[in-house]
């Protein structure tokens, strides 16, 4: 499979969202148009005039990547262009959950045909690992740091699945960059799905989770054999399927390997703290019927 | 019979709201993207309503759920080589601040209405000039209309300088709220034929095209931003000439013209030159009228674009001025004057034009603007031409009894 996204971008070694992107990529083919919030992704692939992007690309604002997407259907549709060309926006957890949920929520009530890829690297990592919501539970941030008094980010992730499945949305998955078949398979299905479809990729980042860069992958697969991030695929709002997981690991594997939580095992309090996180895992597994 | 008297046979009367959008009709856009918000509303009701009876067939109209997504998704399909067009004002033009800049800076040529309306705190659905000029500095031309048949045909214009492949930036028409959305008065509707002849289809050079992929909005570091703004500034003086040239081609075709970058009325001789944009323009004429029958030389310099500022059409305009009056509906607080009162100063400094400006806030959040008004600002300023300045300028008409 050709990749779309070149070589020679200014990812950090073991990138998450370059992993994401690819998979993408390779799941849409060449008639795509994909439109990018401002992020990590947009500024490690387009420092003019030098461009990764070997598909059309557009990047606008934050906040806004969804009806730009939406814009671009209904320029296709209207101008008579659409034919087969899929409409793909993707974007970082802080543009789609947090910023640009006014945006993605009005582009998928009003049904567009285009698929929306959220690269979840948990945090706002192009300015600096600030917390996102979707930052997990007692993850530290710059801007929800542990310190004498605090643990760190006191909210557990926010559901973005689910909200974008309440929308109606004929097709929503979680993924991996930690599984790219998986990942491929997914984003290839919710193209080939009409209408608005979401897939959420989880995409650890060395740099903002601090792990080291050959790990990437590895932390990933542990976000998934410890069921704290579950990979399933709904189906007009139902969940159609979920990986099993085999002899679940626990969180403390998985927590261990991360800068982001190294408090937890030094901090007076930090077990308890690590039995919360478990259970938001057990929580997860039970509700999705994970382990097999 | 002359081309006014042609016109006069056309004339039906509507509301300004519906020649607009009969207008944007027949300038054929392929999306149009607008949120509703008084007293914009009109005009989006309108054009739902032709595309519910199938008279915009390739047309896709957008219901978002914000003025923000609004723009946002009209740089989609612009990118891909749609004609696009949105309709605000106020609020919504204030939500859109972040994305103007972004069409502007990605040469997206797209056109706006804009019903004039004031800004909130404190809530006010009524006209003046806030919400247009607080966006000046966002890269976009703006035009001012001065009635109904004037905003309905800039409609056509307005395409047609912004997608000139000279210029490609995007453009406002402004028009005032209530006192030209929600007129009825007669105007001749766009005929498509002539629309067809004076507009031709828009055929973009970039756009985002799977045969041909682009990169739009990559990020400029500092070594190469400067020259993006750069070129834009260029292209807004290539407008000043191609918004000259539209209202030409427009008169040639159409047989109706308001003006290019500006308009005279009775400036030849003008001792006192009032300056101004709008509907306001209307009530300003009678008074000079009425002056001139008494002999006194009073003289109007309506401006249309205000970006771009046509800077040597004005000087040109003022340069026999013994006093120069500026009426403005909007107001930079902290130096007490409107934006028209700042760039007409500016654009005197270093010229041989030593005439006082003298400038007046006027008509803020729909209060009227009565003849006696306008006729108290002519007194004021034949005694500055006889005895000097003494007010750079002033709010007019305030109510003592609420301050
Ligand atoms: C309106 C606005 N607010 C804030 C920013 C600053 N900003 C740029 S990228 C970014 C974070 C991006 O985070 P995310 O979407 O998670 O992508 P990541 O870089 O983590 O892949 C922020 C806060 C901005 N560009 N625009
Ligand atoms: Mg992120």
């Amino acid at each position: 499979m050709k990749s779309l996204l070149a070589p020679g971008h200014r990812g950090c070694a073991g990138c998450c969202d370059a992993m994401a992107a690819k998979f993408t990529l390779m799941a849409a083919g060449e008639d795509c148009i994909v439109v990018s919030p401002t992020g990590c992704l947009e500024v490690m692939t387009t420092p003019y005039p030098e461009s990764a992007w070997e598909v059309p690309w557009i990047h606008s604002l934050f906040e806004n990547t969804a009806a730009v997407a939406s814009g671009i259907e209904a320029g296709l549709n209207a101008l008579g262009k659409k034919k087969n060309t899929k409409v793909i926006a993707i974007g970082g957890d802080g543009a789609t959950i947090d910023i640009g949920v006014r945006s993605i929520s009005g582009a998928f009530e009003r049904g567009h045909d285009f698929t929306y890829v959220c690269m979840d690297n948990e945090a706002y990592m192009n300015t600096g690992v600030q917390r996102s919501g979707a930052t997990p539970y007692d993850a530290s941030t710059t801007t929800s740091p542990a310190g004498r008094a605090s643990f760190g980010n006191p909210r557990p992730k926010k559901n973005m699945p689910a909200i974008m499945a309440a929308h109606g949305s004929p097709y929503v998955a979680t993924t991996s960059v930690a599984y790219p078949k998986d990942a491929i398979k997914k984003v290839r299905r919710a193209i080939e799905t009409e209408g608005p479809t979401y897939v959420q990729i989880h995409a650890p980042c060395p740099t903002g989770w601090r792990f080291d860069s050959s790990k990437t992958v590895e932390v990933g697969r542990l976000a998934v054999e410890t069921a704290l991030w579950p990979m399933y695929e709904m189906v007009d709002g139902k969940i159609e399927a979920v990986k099993k997981i085999k002899n679940r690991k626990s969180v403390e594997e998985y927590l261990k390997m991360q800068g982001r939580f190294k408090h937890l095992f030094k901090k007076e309090g930090g077990d308890a703290e690590i039995k919360k996180i478990q259970e938001i895992a057990d929580a997860n597994a039970k509700q999705l019927g994970l382990d097999m | 019979m002359t081309a006014q008297e042609v016109d006069k046979k056309k004339m039906v009367v509507v509301e300004g709201s519906y020649a607009v959008a009969h207008s944007v009709k027949i300038c054929k856009p392929n999306v149009i993207s607008a949120y509703p918000i008084t007293p914009q509303t009109h005009i989006v009701e309108n054009l739902s309503q032709f595309i519910a009876d199938g008279e915009m067939p390739d047309c896709e109209y957008h219901n978002v759920e914000s003025e923000f997504s609004a723009l946002s998704a009209l740089v989609g399909a612009s990118a891909v080589g749609a004609r696009t067009y949105s309709a605000t004002t106020s609020q919504g033009l204030e939500l859109m601040h972040e994305v103007l800049f972004n069409v502007s800076g990605m040469r997206l040529p797209i056109v706006m209405t804009i019903i004039n309306r004031a800004v909130s705190a404190p809530i006010n659905i009524w006209n003046d000039h806030q919400d247009s000029i607080s966006q000046r500095d966002t890269g976009w031309i703006q035009l001012y209309a001065e009635d109904t048949q004037e905003a309905a045909d800039m409609t056509a214009q307005a395409h047609k300088i912004a997608e000139d492949k000279d210029v490609l930036l995007p453009v406002m028409i402004c028009m005032d709220g209530y006192i030209l959305s929600h007129v009825y008065e007669p105007v001749v509707l766009l005929e498509q034929d002539l629309v067809d002849e004076y507009l031709p289809g828009y055929a973009p050079v970039f756009v985002l095209d799977p045969k041909n992929p682009m990169t739009f909005g990559a990020f400029a570091a500092p070594s190469t931003y400067t020259e993006f703004r750069y070129l834009q500034e260029q292209a807004m003086g290539v407008a000043l000439k191609k918004i000259e040239d539209a209202a030409n081609k427009f008169n040639e075709i159409f047989g109706r013209y308001y003006g290019g970058l500006i308009d005279e009325y009775e400036t030849e001789d003008a001792e006192i030159i009032i300056m101004a944009m709008g509907s306001i323009i209307g009530t300003i004429k009678d008074v000079i009228d009425a002056r001139r029958s008494k002999g006194e030389k009073i003289g109007l310099l309506k401006v249309r674009s205000f970006r771009p500022f046509p800077v040597e059409a004005t000087r040109k305009a003022l340069k026999n001025a013994k006093v120069i009056v500026t009426l403005d509906k909007n107001i930079s607080i902290g130096l007490n004057e409107g934006a028209l009162c700042t760039e007409t100063k500016a654009c005197l400094h270093n010229t041989n034009i030593d005439a006082p400006v003298i400038g007046y806030t006027v008509g803020l959040g729909g209060r009227d603007i009565p003849i006696h008004t306008i006729e108290n600002i002519i007194d004021q300023a034949k005694e500055v031409m006889s005895s000097g300045i003494t007010v750079e300028s002033q709010f007019t008409d305030l109510r003592e009894d609420l301050i």
